[in-house]
């Protein structure tokens, strides 16, 4: 038997030469090979070899130094997300990499690319309790699709390959390099640079199985009242033609969840809307309508279906994957298809019939003008003196015209934003979904600004998440990302308030946040700020804000005790949707 | 194996929801962290592992873990996809008892003195097919390799008769249909994929339950 050690990897050749310096060096080189342009990073003791080195990579490699590691990480994903490239963020040991934790976690569950490198103790030292030592590997263990530690120099090239390449491969996910000092230090004659393609433990796109596709466009042909639903697989697949091409043949009405949003526009007419908790009428009472249940990249999140035993139990359910671990996961499906949905879609598009289902679409539309008549309209059109959450979007719509970047937080303001916010183009709603991460919004925003520089990128957070990480004013003060920070304050944890008044007899139990002045805040930044508490100047500040060169500041007076509806009560099912 | 575990499993035990044991072999690359990668797999869901070998293999640098679990087959199911997700592994097989052939090593500490005096515990020794590894004035140490209900039983005959000290090792499995893993690991070091690399015993099991 040949060492097989030796051909796990295989690899594609470049005609980058051979190169003899640090393993620092070898670093920076590799990400330039890998296309990299910007990284997000915060220097400290164990990372110090590889900040020196980069002081010679300037005109090449692009450092934004952040305020916290947290920040980084969450830049770097609104990075990842906007610009389709794999994120990459620079922290040092020790506490630089635990604060990286909660953005692999985020992007662990979200599937974004991501390469993080931290710093590390000598190696001679590792196991001691050494200053800032911490077992990031174990640590980060299940919140990355793949991690390492490098002790040699020599691994270098190899490891960055395979991390760029599991990283962004198959179904996305965050990588962490953890490199010792010395490996930083170590000076060696490296060979030319190549690319990873192939790892042999590793299946990220699986060959398609056509028999499973046929057997899926049986089933949808045969379908009286089919029903797509969507998320972000479309758009980490660069699917989102393939996708169209797919509904408008079939004429089959399509919902998405809030990773998906935008990978259609939201004025397609087979765009339904948004699925789950908080999503729209129709979808959700008419998935336990439907016969044929079609889901393409997307994994049945709890907030998705609710009460899973409740759950489309009359639907055959088709499910689209590129991660088989998510067939039969949470809902079993009748025939799941394997695979990278920019291969199996025009596969399944070519089998299926051209059909309208409009009786079948109309049913959502109806549903739909009930949202509008009891929930929609009131919301964005509000008569009563407290502004709504909704009306902020609704003018945004109006200026903007669905061509903005929106970032957001977590909370009410998200799932307003995610219901109301227009999208023409897909990578523009950038939002931490799974984890629902507080915090995430301003360092996001300011990874999604460079990430698609031509944007406008107005970044919609909450009183309560803005405090969580508020430092990052620092970054974009320094760095000049000319992102738009709209805080619309309700002076409440909202999300947990309505909950509170919901299903905890309005014990309302520590969600009443004070918050700094905003604006001064702002200013102490230098950055242009404002402040609106009534409608008559709501529309004027929106439009000075977003017309405004360079970053700029907003903060809006919502009404205190807004609900967002529709909403799915936890452990209800998706039927029992509530409009008020 | 070529033909899949799952379909044999619907045929003979439709039983999804009951829990029994199940082996799980995990093919996978000799890495440091891994253990802990799959072992994760199992805490974040709160199952506990009735017992973990890990050993080389028949192939140079691939590692091969046998994992012993009782749950339902549902939730091996879930479990066996979540493993072969990892970068590092190669390949998940997942079986009932009836489909492996399975051994215990089992070590007893046992006085010497107890034993030469009293003829009982010569016989139990000799009824459990026990050999002598190191005999000592003190105290004699026994082995006994079988499943755990045979070594089990040997403690309790013991338990009168100062038996000092016990241990059992990991359970070890050869699958019975298996043809080892020379002929998978070719097509894995493939660059393009072969039909191996789709195999997936949901798509493999698909023909038998699509109904319409």
């Amino acid at each position: 038997m040949e060492t097989l050690q030796d051909t796990a990897t295989k690899k594609a050749t470049t005609n980058s030469p051979t190169f003899k310096g640090s393993g620092s060096q070898m670093l920076l080189n590799a990400l330039i090979e890998e296309g990299v342009s910007t990284i997000f990073g915060y220097p400290g003791g164990a990372i110090m070899p590889i900040y020196d080195a980069l002081y010679d990579y300037a005109d090449k490699l692009e450092h934004i130094l952040v305020r916290h590691e947290q920040g980084g990480i969450h830049a770097a994903q609104g990075y990842a997300r906007t610009s389709g490239k794999v994120g990459v963020a620079f922290a040092t040991s020790g506490p630089g990499a635990t604060n990286l934790v909660t953005g692999l976690a985020d992007a662990q569950i979200d599937s974004t690319p991501l390469v993080c490198i931290t710093g590390q103790v000598f190696a001679h030292l590792l196991g001691t309790d050494a200053f800032q030592e911490t077992d990031v590997i174990n640590i980060t263990t299940p919140v990355t699709k793949w991690n390492y530690q490098i002790t040699d120099a020599k691994e270098i090239p190899e490891v960055l390959a395979k991390a760029f390449y599991i990283a962004k491969s198959g179904r996305p996910g965050p990588v962490l390099i953890d490199i010792t000092k010395n490996a930083q230090l170590q000076i060696e004659e490296f060979e030319a640079y190549v690319k990873c393609n192939h790892i042999r433990s590793y299946r990220p796109k699986p060959k398609v199985r056509v028999e499973f596709i046929e057997q899926a466009a049986k089933l949808i042909n045969e379908a009286k009242k089919p029903f797509v639903l969507f998320g972000q697989g479309v758009i980490l697949g660069n699917a989102e033609k393939e996708f169209k091409a797919f509904i408008e043949k079939t004429g089959i009405p399509a919902a998405w969840t809030i990773m998906g949003e935008g990978a259609v526009p939201t004025d397609h007419p087979l765009n339904v809307g948004m699925l789950g908790m908080h999503g729209n009428y129709g979808p959700n009472v008419l998935t336990n309508e439907c016969d044929v249940l079609i889901a393409i990249g997307m994994r049945f999140d709890d907030r998705v279906t609710g009460r899973l035993d409740k759950y489309a139990k009359q639907a055959k359910v088709v499910h689209l994957d590129i991660d088989p671990a998510e067939i039969d996961k949470n809902v079993k499906a009748e025939v799941g298809v394997w695979g990278d949905c920019k291969e199996t879609l025009p596969i399944l598009t070519n089998l299926v019939k051209e059909n309208k289902h409009e009786a079948w679409v109309a049913q959502f539309r109806d549903y739909n003008q009930q949202e509008i008549d009891q929930v929609i309209t009131p919301e964005l059109y509000p008569t009563g003196e407290e502004m709504t959450m909704g009306e902020v979007l609704r003018n945004i719509n109006e200026i903007c015209g669905g061509d903005a970047v929106i970032v957001t937080d977590v909370g009410q303001h998200q799932m307003v934003a995610c219901r109301y916010a227009k999208f023409n183009n897909t990578r523009s709603n950038v939002t931490s979904g799974g984890l629902g991460t507080m915090g995430f919004g301003l360092p996001a925003a300011i990874g999604a600004k460079y990430g698609a520089p031509d944007k406008t990128v107005i970044a919609i957070i909450g009183d309560g998440g803005f405090q969580m990480t508020p430092q990052e004013l620092g970054t974009i003060m320094q760095f000049g990302a000319a992102v738009k920070i709209l805080i619309l304050n309700n002076r409440f944890l909202g999300m947990v308030r309505q909950w509170q008044q919901l299903f905890h007899d309005k014990r309302y139990s520590f969600v009443n946040i004070t918050s700094p002045d905003f604006v001064a805040l702002a200013k102490a930044y230098y950055i242009e700020a404002d402040k609106v508490d009534e409608r008559a100047n709501l529309r004027k500040a929106l439009e000075t804000m977003i017309n405004h060169e360079g970053s700029y500041l907003l903060e809006v007076m919502v009404g205190r005790e807004n609900n967002v509806f529709p909403m799915v009560p936890q452990g209800m099912s998706v039927s029992e949707i509530r409009l008020k | 194996m070529s033909t899949n575990d799952t379909i044999k499993y619907i045929e003979s035990q439709p039983d999804y929801e009951g829990k029994q044991d199940f082996t799980i072999t995990v093919y996978a690359e000799d890495r440091v962290g891994l253990l802990n990668r799959i072992s994760i797999i199992f805490s974040k869901r709160k199952i506990n592992i009735d017992s973990l070998n890990t050993s080389p293999s028949e192939i140079a640098g691939i590692h091969r873990f046998t994992i012993l679990i009782n749950e339902s087959y549902e939730v091996v199911r879930k479990l066996a996809r979540q493993i072969e997700k990892q970068v590092e592994v190669l390949k998940v097989y997942f079986n009932t008892d009836s489909e492996i052939i399975w051994q215990e090593l089992a070590l007893y500490k046992v006085s010497t003195e107890e034993i030469t005096e009293k003829v009982t515990v010569e016989r139990l020794l000799r009824q459990y097919g026990a050999t002598a590894v190191v005999i000592r004035k003190d105290y004699t140490v026994f082995s006994v390799t079988g499943h755990k209900e045979e070594t089990d039983a040997l403690v309790k005959a013991l338990e009168p008769y100062e038996l000092i000290e016990f241990v059992r090792s990991a359970r070890v499995a050869i699958i019975k249909d298996s043809a080892g893993f020379h002929e998978k690991l070719k097509e894995f070091e493939a660059e393009e994929p072969g039909e191996e690399r789709v195999e997936n015993e949901f798509l493999d099991k698909g023909d038998k339950i699509f109904t319409m």
